[in-house]
């Protein structure tokens, strides 16, 4: 039997333990280690993206133990696309780390930078929902190390309102899976989806709250306002690669909202409907404008990357709650979209960093690197903002045109469209700032100059740029083949039934419930 | 040459003068114009087609389940536009070669230059709305660039800004437009588009549509009120804004609504929008510019003047103001560019731009006099100039052009707007040529070189031949109006004559003139008249927006993400329990399905204890010594309700790890004050109450529910009770459930456990980097340290126990799998007993005892656990597949082997290792603090030790 599917996790697994036990010492093996561990991932995801692309739907058991009574993992297009995304980001935001030194000014990065995404590996590939309460808890507790990684006053501070708010996010999710399984006997999401069909019209109200509280749950993973609380410090004074990294992890809260309300509490569902339409939609334009204000508000280029990456989860949520095949394609299109840029500003405004000292947005004098630093944070700040050529345009595009039938049109379209307009301003004065005004600031005497970022590092940032662009001229292929997922996820029946009917050890197909 | 090449050709061309900038400024402006070349060339290739009538077309899909296709089309209309794009562009490299200084990047300008000469073909040629949206958001980010090019000069970075938010603002209301129009006809395909005239027209999204067109169009093309961007712009190089200023970037707006005219005229909503626009921004932009004294600002208004009067030809729906629209949009191209150029040189001869400081230059530059003056005098509308053609056709159909019922209107202001328009042109040659000779120029002014001036000669020369032979014109003219007009309308046979007669146009021409000349002579008066009286001006309004909307964000944004952490939760439980709550309310309750149980004496008692710590927590939180033992009481209860509901194994575990986190929540407050401080003002405790009590009562409500109802089918737990013998190999279900049937959660469990450790460890290290250290090291205890730091009973008492901790962890380690036990419990009963040393003989002394590194035991821990996973694999099996037998050896009864003991065996040292882990991280900030050289002995006093220890602290005092 095929072990790939397991292999983003299990590989991780044992890379970070074996940093921890012998290298823990050597900063070179570490990265040695750790490069080819993503490396090797990246081959993995890309072997698995391919096997799922024909629609194929990979049942992993663990302990050979069938659903619903052991844990399983699930490889379908939509996972396994999750899945490629983190590796490929994972690499470019691991050598920017390495290139810029921010993994030898602290302890344990590499074998942390393991874990998390053992832990974000395990969350997109998991069918069981406390298996992926188990991951959360994983990706939480290292994203908490590498979030306070080289340590310093306000980062801890920051750290502990990123911990505290995602216990809450803990606790409420064990409130969660305490209901479901007591609602309905079971936790795999299969076998989820066919035991919610089976509760009756007249005894609805246990599911509809737990089904809420999850989604509440992945809500403060996605930072959905006002449940973003937690973002802005932490992302803004984690050290930048792992605020690059990060970019993903709020890709987790979205990637769960999709999986588990296409096929477990779909709105079309009776016992679900009229559950977090209502309100869903709404907080997302208010994550939209929030953001962007943000961006404009901000008084720190990391500040104003983070409130960008909240309005940018924002778009993405607004897709989802259209909840239509063609939302839920425009948003997977938009994700990898806001995950490359978010993670490339986060980088740009290290390199910022790093030639002059910090991030303010005042008049400072010119900073060494500054007119390659200047090109890629154009780059950037056009995709983020959305503004042709690149990803963000289109994925706007995506999202308006499928906004198109919604109740909420006019509402959708003014938002999304003049929260761009902010957006552009915010980032047009922090750019101007920061990269123009600098020429009319003369350099004092006598102030060395700051060195310049790394070669390495530029290589990172443009590396993401690249990713970028061809996210950008394979748009065509891209948004075909979510729309592909999107019809997947809208036809769950091969999927419940591939985990729900493969026997296991002891238990022959359809089980004895 | 294919369409794609044309579009291309700029772009990818615009990588080579960034690359050969260290080439020399001739090379790079060199390869530019190749460049440029050969996208013109590679146009003209294409004319006998487009002469012929043919639409050259191109495709290739891009997005094609958006309808978003990278699909071109050449026909005269776009010929007309790529051709002034390429033509003029061609003219304004060759210049720009001369102008810039040897201090500017060249480089960085034509790479610039040729994006947005990409981007401006990429908009003329696109068959696609969508796709000419995208080369429409390109001219702007690439004009943003270039008006920004001079980095150090302010004007140059707010004009920048300025114009990429108008015109951004615009693009943004044109992408809505655009798609609402392709939702309409179900196609973004220009071709299919304009057929559809009627159904567009017919469609309740018309209107809307059309005014977020329009605003695109209007902010692009400086049209009232959005035309303020337009003079500020003009703190770019000279070179761009004669190019992207007044030749090709701001006629974008009248390209398209020239490309939508079939579809979008004709209505009464386009007549009265873009007809009034036009009408407004015309006498407006002519009545500004003419006491406008920097050149470039005169200049740039009169071209908002001119974009005003194409707009309202275009706005009247006939097809002969669209005529007139497109060859006044070629003359205006060529004798505006010129100007610029002109004034260009002037600047860069004279250095200053000032008319109030210059005069007299005719003698001195006649060349540049020669030029200007037969441009400017075109644009005033001069007969055996083009201006003076297409102006008459302009008044023609000014003439016949109702507003608001009001038939003198168009006419009147027409006629205002051209006196004024010839006005301003006099007063450029009279106030700059004319006049005596100054002394005081600041430099001495003199024509330059021909790399300067050939260009706008050429363009003039234009202006004659077409002003001497419109004839020549003619058929172009015609053919790009046929192209506008597609299939709404017939191009009508007026011809391009000079002499028409005496028309009603040639009286209002003649009023223009001379009126223009009369108000020359008056010019100070009025001067004196408009500084006295109060404009609005445009750049103080508009910064006070943005400064406004800066404002409102930060007033907004700020505080509210402070960093108030109980804010944020409070909002959070408080939306939380809202989301469940309407959840509730719009589902419907079952009947309960299970009975109360009876509550006997023991477990009321224990609930007691439970409720009574609880709220003694709640009141006495502040003296932290006490809430921890009151935590204990809490968690001494939960392990009890654990063996009340017969769950042996959760509640060794329960009260395992309560002894373990005592013991580090002791050691941490022995950094912390005994008393927490009252830090928030009694109105915010109060809301922190009711948040408290109502997630408390949702939480109750929930359980509540929950617990007297059954699932709606059986389970999974049945499965695990009924196979854990069978199919795990053991009889205690909760371990065979860790081990085996959910292993894969313990195996993530113990990966946060150890990862909690790891960070504990990370962060003391940073902790004692930083400035923590220093605090440390001067930090007071605020009790009186015990002189028996390491007590003998204590001592004398953990050795003794020690062996014993370890063989009682070694038999629930073993047992576990078939009675209450398991690997997390041994884990944790071992490392008590480690513990117990350290507190005993302090942790330098225990730890110079051990071998095996912490981490080191983390690691192998996890390592185990994941190897034995992968055992599985080889026996073609899924991860963490168990195996089981029973061996028997002699003389020992039958035992079980299991893969799952070999589990359990990660599961312990990762659990040993981090508990140990955390404890040494503690012990670090605790030896730091004492700073004090850790104990040689087991213990403070020793019977068998010679030495006194009186004396040795003695000595360590000393």
């Amino acid at each position: 039997m095929s072990h790939w599917i397991a292999a983003p996790i299990i590989l991780p697994a044992f890379v970070a333990p074996f940093i921890v036990l012998s290298a823990r010492y050597h900063i070179g093996i570490q990265r040695v280690l750790s490069v080819f561990g993503v490396l090797a991932l990246i081959v993995i995801a890309a072997s698995l993206a391919l096997d799922a692309s024909d629609g194929t739907i990979t049942l992993y058991q663990m302990g050979d133990w069938a659903a619903p009574f052991g844990i399983v993992l699930v490889g379908d297009k939509l996972s396994t696309m999750m899945v490629l995304l983190t590796a490929v980001l994972a690499l470019f935001v691991l050598l920017y780390a390495i290139g810029s030194g921010w993994d030898n000014r602290g302890w344990h990065f590499h074998a942390l930078f393991q874990f998390q995404l053992m832990g974000i590996m395990g969350a997109f590939l998991t069918g069981d929902l406390f298996n992926l309460f188990v991951f959360f808890e994983v990706l939480l507790i290292a994203s908490y190390g590498l979030m306070i990684h080289a340590g310093g006053t306000k980062r801890l501070k920051a750290g502990v309102q990123y911990v505290l708010f995602n216990l809450i996010g803990s606790t409420l999710f064990l409130f969660a899976l305490g209901s479901i399984y007591a609602e309905t006997g079971t936790l795999n999401m299969a076998d989820l989806a066919n035991r919610v069909a089976l509760i009756g019209a007249d005894e609805t109200v246990g599911i509809r709250v737990a089904a809420v509280l999850l989604l509440m749950v992945f809500a403060i993973k996605a930072a959905l306002v006002p449940l973003h609380f937690w973002l802005p410090s932490s992302y803004a004074e984690a050290p930048a690669p792992v605020a690059a990294l990060f970019a993903i992890m709020t890709k987790v809260g979205a990637y769960a909202i999709i999986r588990v309300y296409t096929m477990i509490f779909s709105p079309q569902l009776e016992a679900t409907a009229g559950l977090f339409d209502v309100w869903l939609l709404p907080a997302a334009l208010v994550s939209l404008a929030l953001g962007m204000l943000g961006v404009l508000a901000a008084k720190k280029l990391d500040r104003l990357v983070a409130f960008a990456v909240i309005g940018s989860m924002g778009m993405v949520m607004i897709s989802i709650a259209l909840f239509t095949p063609a939302g839920i394609a425009a948003a997977l299109y938009y994700i990898v979209h806001s995950t490359f840029a978010g993670a490339a500003l986060f980088l740009i405004s290290d390199l910022v960093r790093s030639s002059r000292a910090n991030v303010d947005l005042t008049a400072q004098p010119v900073m060494s690197g500054n007119a390659l630093t200047a090109g890629l944070f154009f780059v950037g700040a056009i995709a983020m903002a959305g503004l042709p050529p690149l990803s963000g345009f289109l994925g706007k595009l995506l999202i308006l045109d499928a906004a198109y039938d919604s109740d909420l049109m006019v509402w959708i379209w003014v938002v999304v469209l003049s929260s761009s307009l902010v957006s552009i301003l915010g980032f047009a004065r922090a750019g101007s700032i920061l990269f123009w005004k600098a020429h009319s600031v003369p350099a004092p005497d006598g102030t060395e100059p700051m060195p310049s970022p790394s070669p390495l590092s530029y290589v990172a940032v443009g590396g993401l740029i690249t990713l970028l662009a061809a996210h950008t001229v394979f748009a065509g292929q891209v948004h075909g083949y979510t729309s592909t997922i999107a019809a997947q996820l809208f036809t769950p029946e091969p999927y419940i039934s591939t985990v729900v009917e493969t026997p296991g050890k002891l238990s022959t197909p359809k089980g004895d419930h | 040459m294919s369409l794609f090449f044309i579009v291309a050709l700029p772009f990818f061309g615009a990588l080579l003068p960034g690359l050969m900038n260290s080439a020399g400024r001739a090379a790079t402006a060199g390869v530019t114009f190749t460049v440029s070349l050969a996208a013109f060339l590679g146009l003209l290739t294409n004319l006998p087609s487009v002469l012929a009538g043919e639409v050259v077309v191109a495709r290739v899909d891009w997005m094609p389940l958006l309808g978003l296709n990278f699909s071109l089309m050449l026909d005269g209309l776009g010929f007309f536009f790529a051709l002034l794009i390429l033509g003029i562009g061609l003219l304004i490299i060759a210049y720009a070669r001369h102008y810039l200084s040897r201090d500017d990047n060249m480089g960085q300008f034509f790479t610039y230059l040729l994006l947005f000469q990409g981007a401006m073909v990429g908009i003329v040629l696109s068959d696609n709305i969508l796709l000419l949206l995208v080369f429409w958001e390109l001219t702007s980010l690439s004009s943003f660039l270039l008006i920004g090019y001079w980095k150090h000069l302010p004007e140059g970075r707010q004009g920048a800004r300025m114009a990429l938010t108008v015109t951004g603002m615009g693009g943004l209301a044109m992408i809505g437009g655009m798609l609402i129009l392709g939702q309409i006809v179900g196609s973004y395909d220009l071709s299919v588009i304009l057929q559809q005239r009627d159904l567009i027209q017919a469609d309740p999204m018309y209107v809307p549509a059309l005014i977020l067109i329009l605003l695109g169009c209007f902010t692009k093309s400086a049209q009232f009120p959005f035309h303020f961007w337009l003079p500020h712009a003009m703190a770019a190089p000279t070179p761009v804004s004669a190019y992207l200023h007044s030749a090709t970037m701001v006629k974008a707006g009248i390209f398209l609504m020239a490309r939508m005219w079939p579809v979008l005229s004709g209505t009464p909503e386009w007549v009265m929008i873009v007809t009034s626009a036009g009408l407004i921004t015309m006498v407006l932009g002519a009545v500004i510019g003419l006491f406008k004294h920097d050149l470039k600002a005169l200049l740039a208004f009169s071209t908002v003047s001119h974009l005003g009067l194409i707009t309202m030809l275009l706005g009247t729906g006939t097809a002969f103001g669209a005529m007139a629209a497109m060859f006044h949009i070629l003359n205006h191209a060529t004798f505006k560019a010129a100007l610029f150029m002109s004034a260009g040189i002037i600047d860069h001869e004279a250095h200053t731009r000032d008319i109030r400081r210059l005069g007299g230059l005719r003698k001195l530059m006649p060349v540049t006099f020669v030029i200007a003056s037969l441009a400017a005098l075109s644009m005033a509308g001069i007969p055996l100039l083009n201006g003076f053609l297409s102006k008459e056709m302009m008044l023609e159909e000014a003439h016949h052009t109702v507003l608001f019922d009001t038939p003198w209107l168009v006419p009147g202001l027409a006629t205002f707007g051209a006196l004024f328009s010839a006005a301003y042109c006099f007063r450029l040659i009279g106030h700059v040529f004319f006049g005596p000779v100054r002394d005081d120029y600041p430099a001495k002014p003199h024509d330059p070189g021909a790399g300067l001036w050939l260009p706008p000669a050429i363009l003039v020369s234009l202006v004659v031949l077409i002003g001497v032979a419109p004839f020549v014109a003619e058929p172009f003219v015609k053919l790009v109006t046929a192209s506008v007009l597609g299939t709404a309308a017939e191009v009508p046979d007026a011809h391009f004559k000079i002499w028409h007669g005496f028309t009603p146009a040639l009286y209002m021409s003649i009023i223009a003139t001379i009126g223009g000349l009369v108000v020359l002579a008056l010019f100070k008066p009025a001067l004196r008249l408009w500084d006295a009286a109060p404009r609005p001006e445009a750049k103080v309004i508009f910064d006070a927006i943005v400064a406004a909307a800066v404002g409102l964000a930060r007033k907004l944004i700020l505080p509210l993400h402070n960093g108030a952490f109980t804010r944020y939760a409070a909002i959070g439980s408080v939306v939380i329990v809202a989301v469940g709550y309407h959840a509730w309310t719009t589902g419907t309750v079952a009947p309960q399905t299970r009975d109360m149980l009876p509550a006997g004496p023991v477990p009321i008692a224990g609930w007691l204890m439970l409720v009574v710590a609880t709220i003694g927590l709640v009141f006495m939180h502040r003296n932290r010594f006490l809430s921890l033992i009151l935590i204990g009481i809490v968690g001494l209860m939960v392990s009890v309700g654990f063996v009340f509901f017969s769950a042996p194994d959760l509640a060794m575990t329960q009260f395992t790890v309560e002894v373990v986190t005592i013991i580090l929540l002791l050691l941490a407050l022995n950094f912390l004050p005994n008393q927490t401080p009252i830090e928030s003002s009694a109105l915010r405790r109060a809301r922190d109450i009711g948040v408290a009590v109502i997630g408390g009562l949702a939480a109750f409500g929930l359980s509540y529910h929950f617990m007297l109802r059954d699932a709606v089918a059986t389970p999974i737990s049945e499965f695990h009770l009924a196979n854990s013998y069978k199919g795990g190999g053991g009889t205690n279900v909760v371990n065979v459930i860790l081990v085996d049937f959910r292993g894969f959660d313990t195996y993530g469990e113990i990966i946060v456990l150890g990862i909690a450790a790891l960070l504990i460890y990370a962060l003391t290290e940073t902790l004692l980097d930083g400035p923590v250290r220093a605090r440390l090291l001067n930090r007071k205890p605020t009790h009186r340290r015990a002189g028996d730091e390491h007590p003998m009973m204590m001592v004398v008492l953990t050795r003794g126990i020690m062996p014993v901790v370890l063989m009682v962890g070694f038999y629930i380690f073993l047992r576990g799998h078939n009675d209450p036990g398991g690997g997390f419990i041994a884990g944790l009963i071992v490392s008590i007993a480690v513990v117990m040393q350290y507190m005993a003989s302090g942790f330098g002394w225990a730890s110079a005892r051990l071998k095996y590194p912490y981490h080191g035991v983390i690691g192998a821990g996890v390592l185990i656990a994941g190897l034995t996973g992968i055992g599985a694999w080889f026996f073609g099996k899924p991860f963490l597949t168990s195996a089981f037998t029973y061996v028997r050896i002699p003389p020992f009864y039958k035992f079980e082997l299991a893969t799952a003991a070999l589990f359990d065996l990660g599961v312990f040292l990762a659990v040993v290792g981090a508990v140990m882990l955390s404890l040494e991280s503690f012990s670090r900030l605790a030896r730091q603090a004492t700073s004090g050289p850790s104990n040689e002995h087991p213990m403070d006093i020793d019977p068998s030790r010679d030495e006194d220890p009186q004396e040795t602290s003695e000595k360590e005092a000393v």
